[in-house]
């Protein structure tokens, strides 16, 4: 592979570097409990970061890798299917909104669980919400270091082990340096990259290609189906496309990693800001990195794996040198998505298992050891297992969302929302909802023509209600 | 969401809450309907009937490209104009 591009990303990285150092001065520096700040950064996010921050984390390799990918194959109804994701933008701030805000400082909540276990008063919530998001981000986060490693070794030639350890190191170092504040910053770094890095490919794609018109002809001249909203062998249907407003969308509320963004921002204002920036943001990047895979289709025919066309027709299109700056950007996506995980992983382990019920009298010192040295084994522990991925990993992370948003959609919203709610509520939710998602997506996929998370989703609502219609009488007594 | 019966007064702040997450859920509604009604109602056709708009097809570009832009015009007269300002911190509403 050239130079040029090696050593765009070697300054990225070393850039990243730079900024984990420099944050862990500033957190060092501040007088604050240490949870808050490596966790959270001290709810002080304004309202650019936040939206960055946001962007950054959900738009992974997933979207950086597979959704151009699966454009190239489906075509502009696969670019209409990922622009569901736009509402991301906008409703998680609205939903979760000052309510959680308020409630999250009211609660002194750290994560997502912190305000579960105020907010529900109970045990067994807590250990199920920990167990979930140790099982299912543990393994997404898994299955990114593996797609890391692998572009990773498509620039640079490297073999795969070596890719994954140079991914490791850097993305352990600069978590266990930096904490959340450090993540968030480079957040804002890789999103500002993606989001150019998007327009300036998409525009080296459609000048390469002669012009969207001339583009468009060549699409239909090769598979009409191609330039229509059902892909290229007519197979996404209105009900299958649609149901990804739920998976990917508004959906997205329920993820951890994205509700412990939505309470750490500093006011009104910041939230207001980030409304608009995050619109904005993942709507273009969205919009622009799928269309890229369907424009680059013409120009670069007949690829073995699809997966591959955006690092290729950036190649192709732009300048060595530009090519290996806007390169940085997928990795980038992947880097800022592990670590968000990495992190909230080892906030479930720390925050919410050992200090709550294994060592609640634990100093800050101890906290501070504990949550670093978790940190270092789940990584390493990640490493090993992306060395060999197992098929159950692969599995498990197929899942990995849809899993989290069963399980935690419910008990989140009516928490927030509904008074009455109460913990027998959340329990039947998160455990119908979890089991019906497995059950589902095993052996009935995709169920009327929806995708898996769907049914999952309703029947965790109903459950929720009927659970607190039957105990509600029973607690009301209790609390008088 | 004016109930006497709890004993707790309700946080004036949370009304200002309730009603943006409203206003959240209409948004969600409008976007997925524009998008929906626009990608299905002309992109069933047969391609050959297809026409174009900036090159591309215009039921894309009406559900997608026009589609964000209404998206991101109305979140921004949104925030602007009827969002809240509030505070997070607890002492709310009290002088200090």
């Amino acid at each position: 592979m050239n130079t040029p591009v090696l050593m765009s990303l070697l300054i990225f990285i070393v850039l990243i570097f730079i900024i984990g150092f420099w944050s862990s001065r500033q957190m060092s520096r501040r007088q604050g409990s240490f949870l808050h700040e490596y966790f959270l950064g001290s709810r002080e996010l304004g309202g650019f970061i936040l939206a960055m921050t946001m962007v950054a984390t959900y738009g992974s390799a997933s979207s950086f890798l597979g959704g151009p990918g699966a454009a190239y194959t489906q075509g502009l109804g696969w670019v209409l299917l990922a622009m569901s994701q736009v509402a991301t933008g906008y409703f998680v701030l609205l939903i979760l909104g000052k309510k959680f805000a308020i409630m999250a400082r009211k609660y002194d909540a750290v994560t997502l669980i912190d305000f579960l276990k105020k907010r529900y008063e109970s045990k067994a919530v807590v250990l199920i919400s920990a167990a979930s998001i140790i099982i299912f981000l543990f393994s997404a986060m898994a299955a990114q270091w593996v797609g890391g490693a692998y572009l990773i070794e498509s620039l640079t030639g490297l073999t795969y082990t070596s890719a994954l350890f140079i991914f490791a190191v850097a993305v352990l170092i600069y978590v266990i340096i930096g904490g959340f504040r450090a993540v968030v910053v480079t957040d804002t770094v890789q999103g500002v990259v993606m989001f150019f890095g998007t327009i300036i490919i998409l525009i080296g794609t459609i000048i390469a290609g002669g012009g969207i018109t001339n583009i468009m002809n060549d699409l239909v001249a090769e598979n009409p189906n191609l330039v229509t909203p059902f892909g290229h062998d007519g197979g996404l249907t209105p009900a299958y496309v649609s149901s990804f407003w739920i998976l990917v969308g508004v959906g997205v509320v329920a993820l951890p990693q994205v509700a412990v963004r939505a309470m750490s921002y500093k006011n009104a204002k910041a939230m207001h800001r980030a409304l608009i920036v995050g619109t904005i943001v993942v709507g273009v990047i969205m919009l622009g990195m799928h269309l890229i895979g369907v424009f680059a289709r013409p120009i670069l025919p007949g690829l073995e794996v699809a997966d591959q066309v955006m690092p290729l027709i950036t190649m192709e299109v732009l300048p060595p040198w530009l090519a290996g700056i806007v390169l940085a950007a997928p990795l980038a996506a992947i880097m800022s998505t592990v670590d968000s995980l990495l992190l909230l992983v080892s906030s479930a382990v720390v925050k919410d298992v050992y200090i709550n019920y294994i060592k609640p009298e634990a100093t800050e010192k101890q906290v501070k050891r504990a949550s670093f040295s978790v940190t270092a084994v789940l990584g390493v522990l990640v490493f090993a297992l992306a060395l060999s991925p197992p098929d159950l990993l692969i599995w498990l992370n197929l899942f990995a969302f849809g899993g989290l948003e069963a399980a935690f959609i419910w008990p989140l919203i009516f928490g927030l929302y509904w008074q009455r709610g109460n913990k027998w509520g959340a329990l039947a939710s998160m455990i119908t909802g979890v089991t019906s998602y497995i059950i589902i997506h095993q052996f009935f996929p995709n169920p009327l023509g929806m995708h898996s998370v769907v049914l999952p989703i309703l029947i965790s609502f109903a459950s929720y209600i009927i659970a607190v219609l039957l105990t509600d009488k029973h607690e009301r007594q209790i609390a008088v | 969401m004016d109930d006497k019966k709890e004993p707790k007064m309700e946080d004036p702040r949370f009304k200002i809450a309730n009603r943006e997450a409203i206003i959240g859920v209409a948004l969600v509604v409008f976007n997925f309907l524009w998008w929906y009604g626009f990608a299905y109602g002309l992109g069933s056709g047969p391609v050959e009937e297809y026409s174009y708009i900036l090159g591309l097809p215009a039921w894309f570009f009406y559900s997608c490209v026009l589609g964000l832009a209404v998206m991101i015009i109305l979140v921004i007269i949104i925030v602007k104009g009827f969002l809240k300002e509030v505070s997070f911190e607890d002492d709310w509403g009290q002088k200090k």
